[in-house]
């Protein structure tokens, strides 16, 4: 069994290339496209983000900031490029990748609960047949815990707010103990207390060596959260450390006219009423 | 009673019982996916697509064989929904104009066919139109062993692959980001509404057929908080509404078994969506005026509240007439329902004017709380 699963690993990655490329990297992408519809949404991206850092991709409305999330995890098919995980293909890494998607991917009417949703983090790693039991009950308790929802594990998911409803998708992405995490826009419309359980639980995933890639849309915050930074505007405009690409001039080439206002909110005073806000992308 | 029991020992009963409680397993398993995933639509399309497969299979057998009418319709009804796929997908189509076309193209081709072979005065034929409606006292025993072996195969891939159907049906951009293969989960998800079908063709024919997918899905999941739940409950009110259809029909003459077994279906819905606790229109209603009413109370208080303040006069007595138009609406039956609560009162003031009142000492306490618990916009 063990050596069958080796062998079709090997198969998935020799695909594209042989053995591993790029290993010392958590996310490895080169010359990324993607066009919908004959026209590009992400051009010619190479991206590299090493272990162990919370990273924030950050652009514009329409910068394909989700799509890059999509195109990396094998949800959207690119035209060009290919993408590694911990050096291999998405494909075979899978149980080592968490994904928190956007809250609003999902009818939160489903006749089901807090509890059910988060151990569907679990389904990918139970064989085809089984049904998830006491041992996935026990692991979402904890991860209930974690993003301290544990007294509404009964809860039908239509009654939650939209905070607890992002915490869901975050207690389930925790149960999938991966090594490298996805998250898109966790922090868009959500109150306070979430934003700081979500914040200090992945300041708590890097410091244990997992490595965090957020799409991130609140510039105010890109440098108290992050430690990486890549900007993005359908090209990469730049990425590293946060401390050396959080500069006026990236912003400017990947927010564009904008800027103005930007750059007096980003690098002078507080958020103000009409901060700007980004919801799609 | 002994009617009942008398109808019961009846051979063509007991078969119709049997091919009801059939059907409503089947029904109720599958039609919960398919509502869920929003391709309700679509159940009527398979549905009426079954036809034209009813006739190949019998043009096939030659005889009325339950084994080839089932696997034609099966087969038509598979073939639909990849045109409706294909058309959406490939062209600016959209769904709904997608499944019109192919609904009206299958079901005028399977009247076509059925007209063909009536005109061939092939005394086998025997009533293949009742398969539109469906005939429920024609069931044969050979044909309940075809659906139940149907029914059992489809129960046994929900369960098998249950986890899978769920997460695709709930979430399919995670499921796919797990490493679920999606397309062919929702592909199996769709062949299963026709399989559905196919189980129905005896019992409520091809017309009628999706409500019995529909229905009993809507029903239950008025109910329920989870989707185990709403699948047994949805098994269970398609079971009680192909009995109580099929019943009624053998026991009251030339009564069509279909439609009365999709009557009974839908006055399950009907009731489910009116007296369902949380989901029901009625209790709905019931939260919307009370809120309202808590509200209008509320906003009386704290605005006789605040005039009393203004005026720095705690008996200040406000007129109905100004309360109505400084609130936009009429404030006769707010302050009625104050007074009740002894929270306001009527005083005497200048005559040939409207009715005045102050709030009681107990209204100003309230008055008071309720600012206390409001938020500065809202003050």
């Amino acid at each position: 069994m063990a050596l069958f699963s080796t062998l079709r690993k090997r198969a998935a990655d020799s695909a594209s290339y042989h053995g591993l490329h790029e290993p010392d990297l958590a996310l490895h992408v080169e010359d990324l496209t993607v066009a919908y519809e004959g026209k590009p949404v992400l051009w010619d991206i190479d991206l590299n983000v090493p272990p162990g850092v919370m990273a924030a991709i950050i652009g514009p409305n329409g910068a394909g900031k989700s799509t890059l999330l999509k195109a990396v995890l094998g949800l959207a098919r690119p035209t060009a490029g290919h993408v590694c995980i911990h050096g291999r293909s998405p494909r075979a890494q899978r149980r080592r990748i968490g994904y928190v998607p956007q809250r609003s991917s999902v009818d939160w009417d489903f006749p089901t609960t807090v509890l059910d949703v988060v151990m569907m983090g679990r389904y990918g790693h139970l064989g085809w047949l089984r049904w998830p039991g006491a041992r996935e009950r026990e692991r979402a308790r904890r991860a209930l815990e974690t993003v301290q929802m544990e007294h509404l594990a009964g809860r039908q998911i239509s009654q939650l707010s939209g905070g607890q409803q992002q915490r869901v998708f975050l207690a389930r992405a925790l149960i999938q103990e991966a090594d490298v995490y996805f998250l898109d826009e966790p922090m868009a419309g959500v109150d306070a207390t979430t934003e700081r359980v979500i914040v200090g639980l992945l300041k708590e995933l890097r410091d244990a060596g997992k490595t965090v890639i957020v799409v991130h849309h609140d510039l105010q915050t890109v440098r108290d959260y992050f430690d990486w930074l890549a900007i993005l505007n359908v090209r990469v405009v730049a990425q590293g450390r946060v401390a050396d690409v959080y500069t006026g001039e990236h912003l400017k080439r990947a927010y564009g006219g904008r800027i103005a206002l930007l750059e007096r909110e980003a690098f002078e005073g507080p958020r103000g009423p009409d901060a700007p806000q980004e919801n799609d992308a | 009673m002994t009617g009942l029991v008398e109808l019961l020992s009846d051979y063509t009963v007991q078969n119709v019982a049997m091919g009801a409680v059939l059907l409503g397993i089947a029904s109720g398993v599958l039609g919960c996916f398919a509502v869920l995933r929003q391709q309700s639509l679509l159940g009527d399309t398979l549905a009426h697509a079954a036809l034209p497969g009813v006739c190949i299979g019998f043009l096939i057998a030659g005889t009325r064989d339950m084994g080839w009418i089932m696997a034609g319709a099966l087969g038509t009804s598979i073939l639909a929904a990849l045109f409706v796929l294909a058309l959406t997908r490939r062209t600016r189509i959209k769904t709904d104009a997608g499944l019109g076309s192919a609904l009206g193209l299958t079901f005028a081709a399977g009247v076509v066919l059925l007209t063909y072979i009536q005109g061939q005065s092939n005394a086998s034929q025997g009533g293949l139109d009742t398969f539109l409606f469906g005939q429920a006292a024609a069931t044969l025993r050979s044909d309940l062993w075809l659906m139940g072996g149907v029914t059992i195969a489809a129960v046994a891939l929900v369960l098998g692959c249950w986890k899978q159907f769920k997460l695709v049906t709930f979430d399919p951009e995670f499921a796919r980001a797990v490493g679920l293969p999606v397309a062919l989960l929702e592909t199996v998800l769709t062949a299963m509404i026709a399989l559905a079908v196919v189980i129905g063709l005896q019992m409520v024919g091809v017309v009628l057929m999706t409500s019995m997918v529909i229905a009993p899905a809507v029903a239950a999941r008025q109910w329920v908080k989870r989707l185990e739940h709403m699948v047994l409950l949805a098994v269970g009110v398609g079971i009680v509404s192909g009995l109580v259809g099929a019943l009624i029909s053998a026991s009251v003459q030339n009564l069509a078994t279909g439609p009365l077994v999709v009557l009974a279906a839908t006055a399950i819905v009907a009731v489910s969506i009116l007296l369902a606790p949380g989901r029901g229109v009625l209790w709905e209603q019931i939260r919307h005026w009370r809120d309202r009413r808590t509200i209008g109370q509320r906003q009386m208080l704290t605005t006789l509240y605040k005039l009393a303040a203004h005026h720095r006069d705690p008996d200040y007595p406000a007129e109905t007439g100004m309360l109505d138009s400084f609130h936009g609406t009429r404030t006769q039956r707010a302050l009625r329902q104050l007074q009740r609560r002894g929270l306001v009162e009527p005083v005497a003031h200048m005559p040939g004017e409207g009715r005045h009142w102050v709030l009681t000492e107990a209204g100003r306490r309230e008055a008071e709380r309720v600012l206390k618990t409001m938020t500065p916009e809202m003050a």
